[in-house]
């Protein structure tokens, strides 16, 4: 399926097809991008306010200038409910979207347990057997392309801000991915 | 364009430049390799450039045959390296129209250059002087002033960026008073490619008595600039992006202007009389260049100024400005891309950045590079301007003397694959 074109010069010129299917060099760019990464990036979950906000934190990543924003609502030791906005590139609005559908109703030790096992898949490290991932299993190939692991991160840094600030009563900062360690 | 008061001359002619660029791809290695299966296409020429297989020669043969510490000893090889980083001194002299070589001093890269006015030439300001930069600088010619007003309480203040990406020189007018000690600005912007009138606003700048700082980053490689016609009291610029080594910057000036600059760095080469509680300073240009510079890198860079002189820097601009034409009228033709900076090509250097409404700039670098492609996504080391345009990142193409159109023709149909990748 290439397109063709014709410049401005009159030379013609073929749409390059980046999927891998087409025999383009797409297969490492296929993997960072798996289909279920660009619909949650076309149609991102957690979006929705929240009725009520117990706790919030914004990241920022300074290589890109992305920044979103999470909010929490918190009953008891559970994470009742999470919103996630801002502005980032795919990887970091999947990987926010992710976010969202995977902690919402989750208790607090195993929000921080898939925190962690999403932490050891963006880094190469095996996942604790416990710890399932689901959708976020698509974002494995981003740990190829060790600058947008902190595009990964940049939502789950966040959310760890903004627990840690409602567990110890304090304002969340401004969490940044230049805290992960490379 | 009143091309005398500008002090970087836009050259003449609209065609491409008189030479061809994909012959001069033969003579940079590089560029003969592959990327993800495809030619390399490199447009981030902005960040730094290639090397022509004549530097990489020249810092082989420094090693193999001549290396020795400079300017200390007397046998031959050490006599070779001290001739080698002079020639190199005495070449970036005559490249950018400065009489005398001791007015060249040799830094690690542009930002130390920056650096070593800021608190060499800055040291003798304090509070209710102010410092006049501009909205579009790169952070090399941002946060050394900052530092300067943290650590001497100088006021600082910044020249308007407006719509079309350009300086407001009205209100750069009323910002200058008797109060304004240094006026820092960039000869062509790193994000908007604009080329600022470098000649007028330090004409304003003289007026008051201010000394004008000018970062020559982006110009020198792409322009022909003239250190007496731009007006700059210093000028700031790198090797790496003139098709040189890393690791080799310069910081040229009147030597008045230099001679008042105190050394920032103590220690070897830099002194010419050492007791044990007291030392006297040595002369420009050693004062300011304390230890073992980079000797080998510098001694290379001479071999890139002759590819540069050889095509002719009018002839240069000439292809950038001929190249720079060709991607905006491309870019048009995609529709919905944001461009930044001012579209006249009289009024840019050879860099474009530009947004997508629907895709990020990091999943767009993204798919080109997986074509091969090599452009800058992020905010170009200028979040300030990045905040006036409202856009967190962009996606550059900068352009060097070995780009062509097919290099744009790629770029272009790289877009139109990512749009189709995302869906959009």
């Amino acid at each position: 399926m290439s397109g063709e074109n014709t410049g401005p010069s009159g030379a013609r010129s073929v749409v390059p097809d980046v999927r891998s299917s087409a025999g383009g060099a797409g297969e490492p760019l296929d993997e960072l991008y798996r289909e279920v990464v660009l619909d949650h990036h076309r149609r991102p979950r957690g979006r929705e306010p929240l009725a009520r906000v117990d706790a919030s934190a914004r990241g920022f990543n300074p290589v890109c200038g992305d920044e979103v924003e999470v909010r929490v609502a918190v009953e008891g030791e559970r994470l009742a409910g999470v919103q996630v906005t801002g502005r980032g590139c795919a990887i970091c609005t999947a990987s926010g979207s992710m976010l969202a559908e995977a902690t919402a109703g989750l208790g607090m030790p195993a929000v921080h347990r898939l925190a962690e096992g999403f932490r050891d898949v963006l880094h190469g490290r095996a996942v604790p057997p416990d710890v399932d991932l689901g959708d976020l299993e698509a974002l494995r190939g981003v740990a190829r392309f060790a600058v947008r692991v902190k595009c990964a991160m940049l939502p789950w840094v966040t959310l760890e801000d903004a627990l840690r600030s409602h567990a110890t009563g304090t304002a969340a900062g401004v969490a940044s991915t230049e805290e992960e360690a490379p | 364009m009143a091309e005398g008061c500008t002090g970087v001359q836009a050259g003449t002619g609209a065609g491409a430049g008189g030479f061809d660029a994909r012959a001069l791809r033969e003579r940079f290695p590089i560029l003969g390799r592959m990327v993800n299966g495809h030619r390399l296409v490199y447009l981030d020429n902005a960040a730094t450039t290639q090397k022509p297989a004549a530097v990489l020669e020249a810092l082989e043969r420094f090693y193999r045959l001549s290396n020795a510490n400079v300017h200390r000893g007397v046998h031959t090889l050490a006599e070779e390296a001290t001739s080698a980083y002079e020639a190199c001194r005495r070449r970036v002299a005559r490249f950018v129209g400065a009489a005398d070589p001791r007015q060249v001093v040799i830094t690690r890269n542009a930002t130390e250059a920056l650096n070593l006015v800021a608190r060499g030439w800055g040291s003798r300001l304090g509070p209710g002087d102010e410092v006049l930069v501009t909205e579009m600088e790169h952070h090399s010619n941002l946060v050394p002033w900052i530092m300067l007003a943290r650590e001497r309480g100088v006021t600082l203040r910044h020249v308007p960026v407006t719509e079309s990406g350009e300086l407001d020189l009205a209100a750069c007018g009323r910002l200058l008073g008797p109060r304004t000690r240094i006026v820092a600005v960039a000869a062509m912007s790193n994000v908007l490619g604009t080329i600022n009138p470098l000649s007028e606003i330090a004409e304003m700048a003289r007026r008051v008595g201010a000394v004008v700082v000018v970062d020559g980053a982006q110009a020198v490689p792409h322009l022909p600039l003239d250190l007496a016609a731009t007006g700059a009291d210093f000028l700031a610029f790198s090797a790496h992006k003139a098709y040189g080594p890393t690791g080799v910057g310069f910081l040229v000036g009147g030597l008045e202007r230099l001679e008042e600059v105190e050394p920032v760095w103590g220690g070897g080469e830099m002194i010419r009389e050492v007791h044990l509680d007291r030392a006297t300073w040595n002369d420009l240009p050693h004062r300011l260049e304390a230890g073992t510079p980079n000797i080998a890198d510098a001694a290379a860079f001479p071999a890139a100024l002759d590819v540069l002189e050889e095509l002719g820097m009018d002839e240069v601009r000439a292809h950038e400005r001929a190249l720079v034409t060709y991607t905006l009228e491309r870019l048009a033709s995609l529709g919905a891309l944001r461009i930044h900076g001012p579209l006249d090509p009289e009024r840019r250097g050879g860099l474009v950045s530009f947004s997508d409404p629907d895709i990020h700039p990091h999943d767009l670098a993204q798919v080109l590079d997986s074509l091969g492609i090599a452009v800058r996504a992020g905010h170009h080391c200028a979040q300030p301007l990045m905040r006036r345009l409202g856009e967190p990142a962009t996606v550059r193409a900068s352009f060097g003397v070995y780009n062509d159109r097919d290099d744009v023709d790629a770029l272009v149909d790289g877009l139109r694959a990512a749009r189709r990748y995302f869906g959009s």
